[in-house]
């Protein structure tokens, strides 16, 4: 009989102020721009400053993003520490690149090369609280976070471990932003938050964010919620998405009227949306909808803030009017499915329960 | 020489980031690594490229960076005694 | 003792060959791959070694039957490995069990993105490399190619462990019951990024490289491609298959004492050999070959033989080499070209020689071997460990 997986704390910095967990989007940040950066928290408060030195905007994130959710799990140490990121502290990459570049390959020095590593975040984080245990990094574009929770689920329900630091960490960089909005995938003209689905232009909004949560194999009073089930899926014809939602639930003994509410990942983009916008007209017509993605912006770690805000509605049994996509109410929240998907590629179904 | 002390000192806390150390907290003879200013062997790399690049002194082996950058005295002393720029 | 997951199919192409054929052949013979640089311009030509391959991506581009300059260098080394193992496999049907692709990559895409780099403000000519910088990307050409759809695939980046990683995952996988099969391994193409980066961490030798060396310089870097199919004994018995080798054990930790280095102590590699042992089943003892991770940097070689002196307690060591002379060293993909190699040892019964080696190092009496030696091996371990601490061992066995 394999073990359940519990949501025991969560941590984050994201376009909103999230930093709190005493806060529950209070306060929203609205933007009209093509590209979004994150409400900063007082960084110097969580690291000190001989730390802070060579550290790129994404590990700093991720410290203080990791921090909150030890932190609120009362945990100094966990059994193994996985994190997902897209491009890693492309901050630094880039710049090595230029340096590489601009002065011809001479007086390069190694700071830069060694954030470059996508693994740093995990490495710097075992680091500093002394973690000998199992570290991992995924990197695959928009399932990197999912490939986290994947892997941590199986260690705990197999109980080869009882708590494990998971994350989803990107940053935001200049050159990343204007390489891929030459090739449409960021916006040329802004996008106002508030009506981020009508503006009808091709492209996303470009932003960055760190998720941290413990996932444990046992219950205790700072769980949030259960993780019930994950799954991801390299493509799936638009046509096909239904049925593999269905059997997925199936799989998990549901159905559709079971989902208390559907989070989906519309972002925008009049060429994607449509991924979404099939299912909030078609299979998912009768269940309560939300979206995220006005408030997290787009980036490969974005499903993390859907994971947050989940996690967030089932503790605290408050949908937030700023997330809802359609008007169908519900009272008490026992059961979430968040779908996502970037241009097409890299589908997740995460699904969580109230406990 | 006290120049060149000052120099380093300016240097050393702008490319490693010592945002909060001032230059008068660095005494000359203050063990520069471990204790003291609390560098470690990335920083001691980043110092090799420093000599390359401001001084014109190449290092072959890491090695030697470390009697080299034992203090700002004995880095003043080495960077005088083989600088080419 | 837990039962090890199948090994049905392997590929891959390095400085020592073009496929597993080739590779072997190399290593029997002692036929190393590291020479000057040709495909990349690099002002530090003179000044380096490197296990290269020397066909040129226009080639590959033809022989896969791609148009030019469609692809990064990496996807394409990893689309002739990930085909040579579905081959050996004898798959001719990738979605017919539930499959994952699990790769990995240290620099993806990063030969184009550096080249490109200012000029893809200037023209449009080169755009389809802009997303390659994404490491998923080498993973996704790879899944087309091999036609795997509606499946589970991710990447893995653990530095100099990666694929090490890719192997561990797939196997706990099918273990769990979550996959059938796995195509597990990676892909990473040399590139001025890696050049100048381990150039900045003044560990590349400017000669052949020498593990466990006295005098050793420093690494060569590689590039490779290597895959392995991993499958369930379900598939096993449906289709016949003939088994290669079995993943035993597994283990990765964490040594969390620096940022690039490995403790003096060598205490993330004690403890991930160690865990291996434990899933494996295994005493120490047990094992007939280490292939080490051996990079021939004063660094690791020092912190690897004290933790290998630390699990194979009061000097008996078994017979270990680093092949890394032979290849470089391949970065992510590093793991995936030692667990064929091991896979190969343990086939043909053979322990490769460490080449290069002339002096016992100062610290311990450890000796690698240095001829290529027969012996029945039933168990091999290979490590591999990466910047940020990643440490990871596999032990491959001959029977389940």
């Amino acid at each position: 009989m394999s073990k359940s997986v519990y949501i025991n704390s969560v941590g984050s910095v994201s376009v909103q102020k999230t930093f709190d967990n005493s806060e529950f989007l209070n306060e929203i940040t609205t933007y009209n721009d093509t590209v979004a950066s994150v409400v900063n928290p007082d960084y110097k408060a969580y690291i000190p400053p001989t730390q802070a030195r060579r550290m790129a905007k994404g590990i700093k994130m991720s410290t203080v993003s990791s921090q909150t959710a030890l932190q609120e799990a009362g945990l100094e140490n966990v059994d193994a520490i996985i994190v997902g990121t897209g491009l890693g502290c492309i901050g630094d990459s880039v710049k090595f690149v230029r340096d590489i570049i601009d002065n011809d390959e001479q007086f390069l020095t190694p700071t830069r090369f060694i954030q470059s590593s996508h693994n740093t975040v995990s490495g710097q984080i075992a680091l500093g609280i002394s973690c000998k245990g199992y570290n991992f990094t995924y990197v695959h574009a928009a399932v990197s976070f999912e490939s986290c929770l994947i892997d941590a689920k199986m260690q705990l329900e197999n109980d080869e471990a009882k708590n494990i630091l998971v994350g989803g960490v990107d940053e935001m960089v200049k050159y990343h932003v204007d390489t891929h909005r030459l090739i449409g995938h960021i916006k040329s003209e802004p996008a106002d938050s508030t009506r981020l689905l009508t503006v009808n232009t091709k492209g996303s909004v470009m932003g960055e964010g760190a998720h941290f949560f413990v996932l444990s194999n046992e219950k205790q009073e700072s769980t949030y919620a259960e993780l019930v089930a994950i799954e991801t899926y390299n493509s799936i014809a638009q046509e096909n998405i239904p049925n593999k939602i269905e059997a997925f639930l199936e799989e998990n003994h549901m159905t559709i009227e079971d989902l208390d509410l559907v989070i989906l990942g519309n972002n925008g983009d009049v060429d994607f949306d449509g991924y979404y916008e099939n299912l909030s007209t078609g299979l998912f017509k009768d269940r309560p909808q939300a979206y995220y993605k006005h408030l997290s912006t787009e980036f490969d770690t974005a499903s993390g803030f859907a994971f947050w805000l989940s996690a967030k509605i089932l503790k605290t049994q408050t949908i937030p009017e700023v997330v809802k996509l359609n008007e169908i109410e519900v009272s008490n929240p026992r059961t979430i499915l968040i779908y996502n998907q970037y241009r097409g590629e890299n589908h997740s179904l995460m699904l969580l329960r109230k406990c | 020489m006290s120049e060149l002390k000052l120099e380093l000192k300016e240097k050393i806390i702008e490319q490693l980031n010592l945002e909060d150390i001032a230059i008068e907290e660095i005494a000359d003879t203050d063990p520069l690594f471990g204790e003291g200013l609390g560098l470690d062997s990335i920083d001691a790399l980043e110092l090799i490229v420093m000599l390359d690049k401001d001084y014109g002194i190449k290092l072959a082996d890491p090695k030697q960076g470390r009697t080299i950058f034992e203090s700002i005295d004995s880095m003043a002393t080495y960077i005088e005694e083989h600088r080419s720029r | 003792m837990s039962k090890g997951v199948a090994i049905t199919g392997m590929g891959i192409i390095s400085a020592i060959g073009n496929n597993v054929q080739e590779n072997y052949n190399s290593l029997i013979s002692g036929k190393a791959g590291i020479s000057k640089i040709s495909h990349i311009e690099t002002i530090h030509a003179d000044e380096i070694m490197v296990g290269e391959i020397k066909t040129t991506n226009a080639e590959f581009e033809a022989q896969l039957g791609l148009s030019q300059n469609s692809f990064s260098r990496s996807p394409i080394l990893g689309i002739i490995a990930a085909k040579e193992a579905l081959v050996q496999a004898g798959i001719s049907d990738i979605n017919d069990y539930k499959t994952g692709l699990i790769s990995s990559t240290t620099v993806g895409g990063m030969d184009k993105s550096e080249q490109y780099f200012h000029e893809y403000f200037e023209s449009n000519e080169h755009w389809q490399h802009i997303n390659g910088l994404h490491a998923g990307d080498s993973t996704k050409k790879i899944a087309d190619a091999i036609g795997l759809k509606e499946s589970f695939m991710t990447t893995i980046s653990t530095a100099c462990s990666s694929a090490a990683n890719a192997i561990m995952l797939g196997a706990r996988m099918i273990k769990s019951g979550k996959l059938d099969r796995a195509i597990v391994g990676g892909t990473d193409a040399l590139s001025k990024f890696t050049i100048n980066g381990f150039k900045t961490l003044m560990i590349l030798s400017d000669t052949y490289n020498t593990p466990f060396d006295e005098n050793r310089k420093g690494l060569n870097l590689g590039e490779a491609g290597a895959f392995l199919v991993l499958e369930s004994d379900k598939i096993v018995g449906e289709k016949n298959r003939k088994v290669l080798a079995y993943v035993k054990g597994y283990g990765n930790s964490n040594d969390a004492f620096h940022q690039t280095a490995s403790s003096e102590n060598g205490d993330g590699a004690v403890l991930a050999m160690e865990k291996a042992l434990k899933v494996a089943g295994l005493e120490p003892e047990q094992i007939d070959y280490v292939n080490a991770h051996g990079t021939a940097t004063p660094n690791n070689d020092l912190s690897e033989g004290r933790a290998l002196q630390r699990v194979f307690d009061e000097g008996k060591v078994p017979e270990f080499s680093s092949t890394k002379a032979f290849t470089g060293h391949t970065l992510a993909v590093a793991g995936g070209v030692e667990a064929i190699y091991s896979v190969l040892a343990l086939q043909n019964n053979r322990v490769y020689p460490n080449l290069n080696f002339k002096t016992p190092m100062k610290e311990f009496d450890l000796l690698p071997q240095t001829e290529v030696k027969e012996k029945e091996l039933n168990y091999v371990l290979s490590n591999s460990f990466g910047f940020g601490g990643n440490c990871s061992t596999l032990i491959i066995s001959k029977e389940a």
